[in-house]
């Protein structure tokens, strides 16, 4: 097959199959200059941006939600065409029918949509209500199949913020195939899958398979048709650079209008993007004012991008985030950087239209990235917040140099390899639970094996030791096979169709596992071994708070003593986790990220050895726990480098939140500490990090008085969000962070 | 060698080139008026560690160094402890990693010429330009410091002056013009640096119930600094 709109492209491994990853290869361009080429905001630009703008305060006004349609299950053809300005956009596309008005998507539950409605005063239609009666919602399956002690687990919090209500995310469709191929080459493909499976046994495997593939190739039309409302005929190829980019991101939006996952993430777009902007740029119809614009204007789009959620999803993952991960930079295997303009291009957006959290731009950091590049990338963090880092010369080796970020740190193959996201346990409560034999002081329920409770006056680090291991054992094969029930039952009943599509029929799956609270369980081994742990009983001889006498290490000060436990627990999780087969024989992964769910987390759990009161909040992520870390800014950066990735294929995040003028005395000198500090803790094979530059003072400001910062934007747990979309726990929360001064 | 330190700053961007590991000795004989560190003038403060140690630690953040960075010592006055200093500089040397002293200069004997030859580069805090005020807000000479200058200047080491502009004190263009002409009288300083008064310390002095002499001064800000250095036609 071989395309008009292929002309000028060269290559010819990708042009008889699906591999966008060759098509970039053969076409791309590496620049390494600098910024200087950039240009800022049209006038268009500029009046589009001001007009959002007012949309997002009348938004913030309105309580954090504009408008929800409740008469529409949304879909991608359930809604008629919508503009922010029809006339001056360069790329449309909404997910309902007007700017911001939020759509209804019950197939992940339909309690959730409902009181989702209600929390914001409106009402699910009825109209919804009934055709969801007879309907069996991804919430629905998962309930039917729990068991008690699933329920159980659920209800104390061990394990919390489970996908079993609403859409499970982090599944990248490669939505540049549309663009490359254009819809029709990607429905012959996957007919010719389908035939094929016919061919060999048809047994439970193959007809799930075969009833997906035609899912898949049922919402590749309906993706066609839904472009079609907006006059547009997506079933051949792009021809130049503003088509590219719509069909790209009309395949983005048929994705968000079908599902509410959770992160909802973009791949890695800017380099492909680049290959249609250079052609167009080299054939003269395309200027670096007019590449800009459909870049801002994209973003724009993705910045409108919003889900239905219930203030209870709020507290866990706070500021109404869509986690539209885009990843930017990185460098080719064959040592060639996969650095472009366009890659300029898509973080010069944050000065043109100012800094936003999403999309949640994420820089593929290698040790030899462009000079030009790096120092472009530390301005944008300084100068906006609104960026994170992971280290692409770790992931490469695992992943190639086609993959993206899902959500916050979850590295994929694009369109090779999908994700069972699968939250997170909470490892501090089963410490709490270990000791007390079985027994939840917070929910005063038992679970788990029952033995009795820790007894003696000292806690002893062995046998401490020795009783968690029973535990986590314990917890972990409850923990997959939960997360089997719920990816078999979100197959079944929420299944990702059009993502799915712009997957590789043959795909790679990851199930995702994660731990809360790894720096409040490390200092508290390490009071145990270090100090003197001595338990505090209720009338009933449970535990319920200690006090600890003597000093102890604690992470985030570049201690082995305690880095080494750390490191040991999550070995421990992981290898645990790997001894209970998962659903779709899935590879078990590990993260240790929290999202904004460390507040909730310590909300639910009792006082804790190393200190921590009841109900404190832990540390985001690996964090250190906020003001333990002594020895500045790179001692706690150095424990972070420690964590293994080999356990945590699935991330390891750090928020790091640094003073500007600890940073050097003058912006170039920023500049080049920073670039220097990113090289060192990446060189050190730590995986991720989250750069906020900002005083403590303004946040305790904005705080206090909303309307001085508006569009505040802040790094939290491998996102950004808007300071004031934060609950104001989660932002006392965020004040409370260690902020790195040098004295 | 084990010496007496204060404490330990593993990200300082603010004494020296590039990203540096900054070693507090503990123990000054000055008393300035301004100063930041109370907690680093008592020489029986402090704890004990060997420059192995040091330099054990040093090793772990060579990465985050890039090709400007390294280690600077400062304090307290390092050169009240110039053994120890002077074999952390030669171990520090020994990896390549760019050595900083950043001193008061007001200290002199042949054991400082020996750590000077390990020297990259030195952090001279030219306290005031007028020997009288010198003498009032430091305790010392301002004599040594010149003399410290000229040593410097005979071995050639690249020099930072620096200085702490406190208002009312030290902020006139007169004061500071001749902070630059003693810096143009020097080819080795490659660099003169206006610091800003700041009162983060004041709770150190609290603690310490100690009196912070200059605590009733406004702090300088960064546009005070900005108009001195147009007065003198350095903007």
């Amino acid at each position: 097959m071989k395309f008009e709109q292929w002309n000028g492209f060269y290559g010819e491994e990708w042009q008889n199959e699906v591999n966008v990853r060759q098509f970039i290869q053969d076409n791309y361009t590496p620049y390494t200059g600098d910024a200087s080429f950039l240009a800022g905001p049209t006038a268009r630009t500029s009046a589009l941006m001001d007009k959002l703008n007012l949309l997002f305060k009348q938004e913030s006004d309105n309580g954090g939600l504009l408008d929800i349609d409740t008469e529409t299950v949304s879909s991608l053809t359930s809604y008629g065409a919508g503009y922010l300005d029809k006339d001056n956009e360069l790329i449309v596309g909404l997910q309902t029918d007007a700017p911001l008005r939020r759509g209804v998507n019950p197939f992940g539950g339909i309690r959730m949509a409902r009181s989702a409605c209600s929390a914001y005063g409106y009402e699910l239609s009825d109209k919804i209500e009934n055709e969801f009666q007879f309907r069996t919602t991804h919430n629905d399956g998962v309930f039917r199949v729990y068991t008690d002690e699933m329920k159980k687990a659920r209800h104390i919090g061990v394990m919390t913020g489970l996908p079993d209500a609403y859409g499970r995310g982090r599944i990248i469709g490669d939505y540049r195939r549309v663009a490359l191929y254009g819809i029709d080459f990607l429905i012959e493909q996957k007919k010719a899958d389908k035939a094929k499976l016919g061919l060999g046994n048809m047994n439970t495997d193959t007809i799930r398979l075969a009833e997906e593939l035609f899912q898949q190739i049922a919402f590749l039309g309906k993706t066609k048709e839904m472009a079609a409302i907006y006059g547009y005929d997506i079933s051949a190829p792009a021809k130049n650079a503003r088509e590219a980019i719509q069909w790209t991101y009309f395949a983005y939006l048929a994705a968000i209008k079908e599902q509410n996952g959770a992160a909802m993430s973009m791949g890695r777009v800017a380099s492909f993007f680049d290959i249609y902007i250079q052609r167009d740029i080299d054939a003269g119809i395309l200027d670096e004012v007019g590449a800009q614009e459909l870049i801002d204007d994209f973003v724009m789009k993705l910045r409108m991008a919003r889900h239905l959620r219930t203030p209870e999803y709020n507290d866990l993952f706070g500021g109404d985030p869509m986690w539209i991960t885009e990843s930017v930079g990185g460098m080719g295997v064959s040592g060639q950087t996969l650095v472009t303009k366009s890659s300029f291009r898509i973080l010069n957006t944050l000065y043109n239209l100012g800094p936003a959290p999403e999309p949640n731009l994420t820089i593929l950091w290698s040790e030899h990235l462009p000079e030009g590049f790096k120092k472009f990338c530390a301005k944008v963090s300084i100068d906006t917040d609104s960026i994170q880092y992971e280290n692409d010369d770790l992931m490469r080796v695992s992943y190639g140099d086609d993959y993206g970020i899902a959500c916050c740190v979850s590295a994929m193959k694009i369109g090779k390899q999908m994700q069972f996201f699968g939250a997170r346990c909470n490892l501090p409560k089963l410490l709490l639970l270990a000791l007390n034999g079985g027994y939840d002081n917070t929910s005063d329920m038992k679970i788990g094996p029952q033995i009795e409770p820790y007894g003696g006056d000292k806690l002893d680090y062995e046998a401490v030791k020795a009783r968690f291991g029973i535990y986590l054992e314990w917890l972990c094969r409850l923990y997959v096979n939960t997360m089997n029930v719920i990816h078999f039952m979100h197959d079944k009943y929420a299944y990702e169709k059009i993502q799915m599509a712009l997957h590789d029929t043959d795909v790679d799956r990851l199930m995702a596992f994660g731990v809360a609270g790894l720096s409040v369980i490390a200092d508290s081994m390490s009071a145990i071994k270090y100090a003197n742990v001595k338990p505090i009983r209720d009338e009933n001889g449970y535990i319920v708070d200690f006090e600890t006498e003597g000093d102890f290490p604690k992470y985030g000060n570049d201690d082995d003593r305690v880095d080494t436990i750390a490191k040991g627990i999550l070995k421990d999780v992981i290898e645990e986790l790997r001894k209970t087969p998962t659903y779709k024989n899935a590879t078990h992964t590990l993260s240790a990220l929290t999202i904004t769910s460390n507040v909730v987390y310590g909300k639910k759990t009792g006082a804790t050895p190393d200190g921590r009161k009841k109900g404190e909040p832990f540390a985001p992520g690996a964090n250190p726990m906020h003001n333990r870390e002594q020895n500045g800014a790179l001692a706690s950066l150095n424990t972070l480098t420690k964590m293994p990735y080999d356990c945590c294929r699935d991330g390891i995040s750090n928020t790091f939140s640094i003073v500007p003028d600890a940073l050097g005395n003058s912006d170039d000198a920023r500049v080049d500490n920073l670039v220097n500090i990113l090289d060192g803790y990446f060189k050190k094979h730590a995986h991720h990090i989250n750069v906020n530059v900002l005083n403590k003072q303004k946040l305790i400001e904005a705080y206090e008085n909303p309307d001085l910062y508006p569009n505040l934007t802040i790094r939290v747990s491998g996102y950004a969000v808007n300071f004031h979309k934060l609950s104001k726990e989660q932002q006392r929360e965020v004040i409370s962070r260690t902020f790195h001064e040098s004295m | 060698m084990i010496g007496r330190i204060n404490s330990i700053q593993t990200l300082g961007t603010v004494d020296g080139p590039g990203v540096r590991f900054v070693l507090f000795m503990q123990g000054c004989p000055l008393r300035c008026g301004y100063c930041h560190n109370p907690d680093t003038w008592d020489f029986a403060g402090g704890y004990e560690v060997s420059s192995e140690e040091i330099l054990e630690k040093v090793l772990r953040y060579r990465e985050y160094f890039g090709k400007d960075g390294g280690i600077t010592v400062s304090g307290g006055e390092p050169t009240m402890q110039v053994d120890f200093v002077r074999e952390l500089f030669a171990l520090c040397k020994g990896e390549g990693i760019h050595t900083a002293l950043d001193t008061s200069g007001c200290i002199w004997n042949e054991k400082i010429e020996k750590l000077l030859e390990l020297t990259d580069l030195c952090l001279l805090d030219y306290k005031m330009c007028n020997p009288e005020d010198y003498e009032k807000y430091t305790r010392c000479k301002k004599e040594s410091v010149d003399f410290f200058l000229g040593e410097l200047q005979r071995r050639n080491i690249d020099t930072w002056l620096r200085q702490v502009i406190v208002k009312g004190i030290n902020d006139s263009a007169e004061s500071v013009r001749m902070l630059y002409d003693v810096a143009d009288a020097h080819p080795c300083v490659k660099k003169v640096e206006l610091l800003k008064f700041r009162k983060l310390c004041a709770p150190k002095y609290e603690n310490l119930g100690i009196e912070f002499p200059f605590g009733n001064l406004p702090e300088t800000k960064a546009e005070d600094i900005s108009a001195i250095m147009s007065a003198i036609g350095k903007a």
